[in-house]
């Protein structure tokens, strides 16, 4: 589903990625792990089209199209999802209007027809209680006076509703307490499914309790240089990056 | 002063004075002596430093020869689903009502119509309260419309009488020679009375205008005012407009100047509080995509203790538009627990449009709370790509945010079909880019 091959990525004129390979097949869910300044927010950046950040070698392929020709409206259409790690909250756009536009656009951007009111009121119904959303949030501009768990809970209700067929969730766990962490997880396993990928970026194992990953990555300096099953994750938690670092020595 | 471009309105004057009610005629003469002094407010004048009216002035006007063949009024259809106003006009110089206005049956002592009739009918009340607030201002431009200004909007709400539709005042320029427009309006609120008026200027026509209007509004103790104005007129129109309002202690008004579509636009705007507990709450937006100048001068005089007002501006500009923003807000040496809030927040959307905005806060007083902002900026280019990276294309995310920027200011509409209305025309001038506002029948 999704081929990266060989990225380097620069911000600022700084190269974060150096060459990163990573496959990613439909039902799968992976995790990325490493340390701070290791490059994880960067390549979700890279992957979602943020125009920040420029890719300067290798090749992104989704779903057999070529990913670097795409502007990020259009990736999104396309099926890619990015559960941002720091949502952004934007004034006086309700979060209705904000998804029913989003909703269209891409369903526009493939041909299809508007969604119909009610049908998208429903949908909506549904989709909060599958991340326990309280009601009156969708009622508010986007992200806007949100907290920190709410606004994480608002990003797993936007990929409910959009269904995309990979999604990017770059450090979801952060800033949740464990009763949030349980209910995003809970909501990011009932979207689980054999058609859509997930790639899981956290610093923490914690998370991956919840979310069971088929494959754990270690993204370090700018390229993935381990990968394993989920036990890979358990022995970071206790040893940290020391034993990768001399690996690489 | 150039004495050039005053001079041939001087002659005009002399040429053309109408003899109207003795109200009238007072107030003309002392116009036309200030004028002579002030004359028209050129480039070096500090007030009109982000208007410049001299390639306007230069035009050749004629005044309104007030013979209209056709009444076009009588085909104007209000485009606000669910407005249900009472519906009042002043096409160029001269006032109508609309039929349904005509037969309308207000309570006891209400009045509204001609300002030039009602100076005859009611010379008492009239005198009483005509010209007093726009004599004292130092501006060549209110000394001009007193020259020639002779008739215009009236209304009159005596004590404690609420109004309960909104009462609409409808102006338009219209022909197809270049004309210069001057209307006086006045509006009389007693104690405890509530009335919500809404302004809409058009023009119609393929002439040059050089509109000038005036508005003198009284607000007597713990009545409440709601003045909404709507600028939706064509590129080749030089808009002036004047709003003058005086408050009396724990009356409350809310005044919001939107301009949509339009040529070179200067609204004055004065709030006086001149009573205790007294409200002003000022809310106004500009959007201007090909070379249309907007200019709000506002001034807030804070003339006794405990007032509050609110005032933002917000101003979208695009293609080579110029805004102008003048924030003053004056606290009198006793106008002590004031407060006073300013905000003017713009957002430029090409290199070539210019932003000027000036907060001017005058306190006296030591025990206030005011404060004021100024921002001119781009769109949120983070809040953009989130946008975007939900699939919504990069123009419809300009126009959401866009759209969200603009929001705080109609959300304070409280005509609830004027509030959808403003939605809708604001959403087709973003979207269609060119200036069409497209929402009134008179002006496609």
């Amino acid at each position: 589903m999704l081929e990266i091959k060989n990225l380097h990525a620069d911000v600022n004129g700084r190269e974060i990625l150096k060459g990163l390979n990573l496959q990613v097949n439909a039902g799968e869910i992976h995790a990325i792990m490493g340390p701070n300044g290791a490059g994880k927010s960067t390549l979700a950046s890279v992957l979602a089209g943020n125009p920040a950040f420029e890719v300067t070698e290798g090749e992104i392929t989704f779903l057999g199209k070529d990913f670097m020709e795409l502007a990020p409206e259009e990736r999104a259409a396309e099926g890619f999802f990015l559960s941002f790690q720091y949502p952004v909250e934007i004034p006086g756009v309700s979060m209705v209007n904000f998804l029913r536009t989003a909703m269209n656009e891409q369903r526009k951007y493939r041909g299809q027809e508007p969604i119909p009111a009610s049908d998208f009121l429903r949908l909506m119904k549904e989709k909060k209680e599958l991340v326990e959303m309280q009601s009156n949030l969708t009622n508010r501009s986007v992200n806007e006076g949100f907290s920190g768990g709410e606004k994480k809970r608002s990003e797993i209700f936007q990929m409910a509703m959009l269904e995309p067929r990979l999604a990017v969730l770059d450090e979801t766990d952060s800033g949740l307490d464990i009763d949030a962490l349980r209910i995003v997880a809970n909501g990011v396993n009932k979207l689980a499914s054999p058609e859509r990928a997930i790639i899981v970026i956290t610093h923490y194992q914690r998370l991956l309790d919840y979310i069971v990953p088929d494959f754990v990555h270690v993204l370090f300096d700018g390229r993935i240089v381990k990968s394993g099953n989920k036990d890979l994750a358990l022995r970071l938690e206790s040893e940290g990056y020391d034993w990768i670092k001399k690996e690489l020595e | 002063m150039d004495n050039s471009k005053e001079a041939q309105y001087i002659d005009l004057y002399r040429n053309v004075r109408e003899v109207q009610s003795s109200v009238f005629e007072a107030y003309r003469k002392a116009s036309f002596e200030r004028f002579k002094r002030l004359g028209f407010p050129d480039d070096k004048s500090e007030q009109y430093k982000y208007t410049n009216l001299t390639e306007a002035l230069s035009v050749d006007y004629g005044l309104d020869n007030h013979n209209q063949k056709e009444l076009i009024y009588e085909a104007f259809t209000c485009a606000i689903p669910g407005i249900r106003s009472h519906l009042y006009f002043v096409v160029n110089d001269t006032f109508y009502a609309s039929d349904e206005a005509k037969n309308q049956v207000f309570p006891q002592g209400v009045v509204i119509g001609s300002l030039k009739e009602a100076s005859r009918l009611y010379s008492d009340l009239v005198a009483k309260y005509f010209g007093k607030l726009s004599e004292k201002e130092e501006d060549g431009l209110i000394a001009f419309n007193g020259m020639f200004a002779h008739d215009g909007f009236f209304m009159y709400v005596p004590e404690n009488v609420t109004i309960d539709r909104p009462i609409q005042l409808v102006n338009i320029s219209e022909g197809n020679t270049n004309q210069l427009l001057n209307s006086h309006n006045l509006i009389i609120l007693e104690r405890g009375a509530k009335v919500q008026l809404l302004v809409c200027d058009h023009t119609e026509g393929n002439a040059r205008f050089f509109v000038n209007r005036l508005t003198e509004v009284h607000v007597a103790e713990e009545a409440t005012y709601e003045h909404y104005k709507i600028e939706n007129t064509s590129s080749d129109t030089t808009h002036i407009s004047s709003l003058l309002i005086d408050q009396k202690e724990s009356s409350k008004t809310l005044t919001t100047i939107l301009t949509l579509n339009n040529g070179l636009t200067r609204n004055n705007i004065s709030l006086m509080l001149n009573g205790e507990y007294a409200e002003g709450l000022l809310y106004g937006m500009a959007v201007g995509d090909l070379d249309q100048k907007v200019d709000n001068h506002t001034s807030i005089l804070h003339n006794k203790p405990n007032c509050h007002s609110t005032e933002l501006f917000k101003y979208i500009l695009g293609g080579e538009s110029q805004g102008g923003f003048t924030g003053r807000i004056y606290v009198a040496e006793d106008a002590q627990k004031t407060e006073a809030y300013q905000n003017s927040k713009n957002i430029l959307l090409s290199t070539t449009a210019r932003m000027r905005t000036k907060p001017q806060l005058e306190i006296y007083a030591d025990d206030v709370r005011c404060s004021h902002g100024a921002t001119i900026g781009q769109l949120d280019e983070t809040a953009m790509f989130y946008l975007r990276s939900r699939g919504i294309s990069e123009d419809e995310a300009r126009l959401l945010l866009m759209y969200a920027f603009a929001a705080d200011v109609i959300e304070n509409i409280r005509i609830e079909a004027l509030k959808d209305r403003i939605k809708l025309m604001l959403e087709h001038r973003l979207r269609s880019g060119v200036s069409q506002a497209a929402s009134c029948i008179l002006c496609r």
